[in-house]
């Protein structure tokens, strides 16, 4: 009785009742599958937040008041006597070539939220109004896709120009060139002087619903003359970063006269600390889409063994049969466990090619990112589920004594 | 040539009992019996009086609660497990009462089945097969299973599958007891034949007229053997006339 042999008679046992053998393949399809498909969206997500961070530049910085910008700062019990607020005077003094060398540029920002903008009667509400200069759009990795930016002089003037994202142009002005012509925002007019190209925004805010105008015209018309929002400072390269974080908390310490170096009432981050919050919430979506595709695979692995062991009772008279014929203990286990394994087997690669296909569309906004670990993992675990709980009802028949097999009904 | 100094069946002091204290049965008590190459044995009894224990014993299908068993002059008690499947795959044929094919499963690959076990290639298993079936007159069934045959072409092809490997001993245990007439004469013809040639046959039966084809009558009463007629001697080969 070789090998080959006992694979036939295996495979003849599974096709034997095929709708009951094409059930327990479904179910282990659908827990493999699961794994790879969910694995590979939270995979999907967790790219998405790193190409965020790579869209927002690794070289900006963020000033913004408060001690953190997720942490929560309770300003209402710190009684300060003096002002700490960023202001366009602070943002120049980071300007500072002696004190802060590694800074490339400075942009303060000063914006409104949800503003609305009529031409022509379309409207739009534009969710983020930007006031700031115009090294802002390279430190944001903005580019033009035609006309021009603003320029510091539009700055010094206070003109009221605007630079428009594409979602804004789009919705305002559909199929006509946006350039030169006027908008009114907040009963201001604004001159368009240039349209953004489309910046992927795979985040959780379109970052082309926006309108970018010089600082200066933006606090006349829209915002006051208050705190800025946030300063975004550029460092010359990748790896003065740190370098350009520490000089400008330098600068704001003594500009601010901050005693107490623990509790400073700004934060000064870096664009991945920025989103390093945004990444382990995506890692816990992960770790909780993994959990869910391993409980439909256990359930997968579970019915496995339901199904060898209603496969093995149904089936002590035939192993009798072949034992009172002399099949030896060994060829009766063997049978039984590669009809385990083929069932799990075949249904560990139907799920692969369900789980690779389903992979590649879009699901929930969210692109699949394929995880090679994960395929291995659940065909792996489909196999060790078919062979461990399809041994234990194997060898029970296997044991028998032939006599004892035959009388079972 | 030492396999023709033993008996193929030694048996002495039999004893089989199922269950413990009050609600033992003691279906054995004490059975001894040789039974010698050639011969043709018919065993009877009521139901109850421990012949099919004894036959399941005699197959090793079943281990006695005491006593020897002897095979070809080996003890088959310090067999092991896979020496006694090797022992029920070479040196004996099987019929069961109730025929005992494997469902779903062609005549052909059921007659192959106890030559694949004993590793034989599939295209000399295939062809022993084949001629096993033609013996019993089955030849054209061959791609049937068992549930497209009727029951005596079941028995038949059981018969096939237990003298396939040319066994030195076949037992049957009540073989033409789920049979009519016709189908009883089809199953008796095959075994005649395969007495006349050379093989031993032991089978329970509880019909005179079958235990008439043999050449000696074992009676069994409560587990032990009460009665043991020669009908005709061992190397008799005349054909037997139903009565």
């Amino acid at each position: 009785m070789n090998t080959f042999e006992t694979i036939r008679f295996a495979i003849r046992g599974v096709s034997a009742n095929k709708l009951r053998s094409a059930l327990t393949v479904l179910g282990m399809m659908i827990g493999v599958a699961a794994v790879i498909i969910l694995v590979a969206v939270g995979n999907g997500s967790a790219k998405s937040v790193q190409s965020q961070i790579s869209a927002l530049g690794t070289t900006t910085l963020t000033v913004s008041s408060g001690s953190g910008l997720f942490g929560g700062t309770d300003t209402s019990s710190t009684t300060k006597t003096q002002d700490t607020s960023l202001t366009l005077d602070v943002a120049s003094a980071l300007e500072d070539p002696q004190s802060a060398p590694h800074v490339k540029s400075v942009s303060p920002v000063a914006s409104g939220s949800s503003q609305n903008a009529t031409y022509a009667g379309s409207s739009h509400s534009i969710s983020q109004f930007v006031g700031t200069f115009p090294s802002y759009l390279s430190a944001e990795s903005y580019s033009l896709a035609s006309g021009t930016g603003f320029t510091r002089q539009d700055v010094n003037q206070g003109r009221k120009v605007a630079v428009l994202g594409k979602t804004v142009a789009d919705d305002l002005f559909g199929s006509v060139n946006a350039v030169n012509k006027q908008i009114t925002v907040n009963g201001n007019l604004f001159t368009v002087v240039g349209v953004l190209k489309s910046k992927d925004s795979s985040g959780f805010m379109d970052q082309n619903d926006v309108a970018i105008a010089p600082i200066t015209a933006v606090q006349e018309s829209i915002t006051g003359y208050g705190a800025l929002s946030q300063i975004i400072v550029e460092a010359t390269d990748e790896n003065t970063v740190t370098d350009a974080q520490n000089e400008v908390t330098a600068i704001l310490n003594n500009k601010l006269k901050v005693s107490d170096p623990t509790d400073e009432p700004f934060s000064v981050r870096t664009a991945s600390q920025l989103l390093s919050t945004t990444q382990s919430t995506s890692d816990t979506f992960t770790v909780l889409l993994g959990a869910v595709a391993g409980i439909s695979l256990l359930v997968g692995g579970i019915g496995i063994t339901n199904i060898m062991l209603v496969s093995v009772t149904e089936r002590t008279r035939e192993i009798g049969i072949r034992k009172a014929l002399g099949a030896p203990k060994r060829v009766v286990l063997t049978q039984f466990l590669v009809e385990a394994t083929v069932l799990s087997l075949l249904g560990g690669l139907l799920g692969v090619v369900v789980g690779v296909v389903g992979s590649q569309f879009t699901i929930v906004g969210i692109r699949p990112v394929l995880a090679g670990y994960s395929i291995f993992l659940a065909v792996g675990v489909s196999l060790v589920i078919g062979l461990f709980f399809g041994s234990y009802p194997a060898s029970r028949a296997a044991s028998l004594r032939p006599i004892e097999a035959l009388r079972y009904e | 040539m030492s396999e023709h100094l033993h008996p193929v069946l030694d048996v002495r002091k039999l004893v089989k009992t199922y269950g413990q204290g009050e609600a033992t049965v003691h279906a054995l008590r004490g059975a001894s019996l040789t039974v010698e190459r050639g011969d043709y044995v018919a065993i009877m009894g009521s139901s109850g009086s421990g012949k099919s224990t004894l036959m399941n014993i005699l197959g090793c299908l079943d281990i006695p609660t005491s006593g020897r068993y002897l095979l070809d002059g080996v003890d088959v008690s310090r067999l092991s497990d896979n020496q006694l499947a090797l022992v029920r795959n070479r040196r004996i044929g099987f019929v069961f009462q109730s025929f005992n094919l494997i469902p779903r499963t062609s005549a052909l690959a059921n007659v192959e089945l106890p030559l694949a076990y004993a590793g034989l290639k599939a295209r000399e298993r295939r062809r022993r097969a084949r001629a096993a079936l033609d013996l019993v007159g089955l030849a054209q069934r061959a791609g049937h299973e068992p549930n497209q045959l009727s029951g005596g072409q079941q028995q038949r092809v059981a018969v096939a599958r237990a003298l396939v490997t040319a066994p030195a001993l076949v037992l049957a245990d009540e073989p033409t007891g789920n049979l009519d007439t016709q189908s009883t004469a089809d199953v008796l013809s095959v075994l005649d034949r395969l007495n006349r040639s050379g093989r031993t046959i032991v089978l329970i039966t509880h019909e005179p007229d079958v235990a008439a084809h043999t050449k000696r009558l074992i009676r069994l009463v409560d587990g032990a053997i009460v009665e043991d007629v020669r009908q005709r001697p061992i190397n008799d080969h005349e054909r037997a006339v139903l009565r």
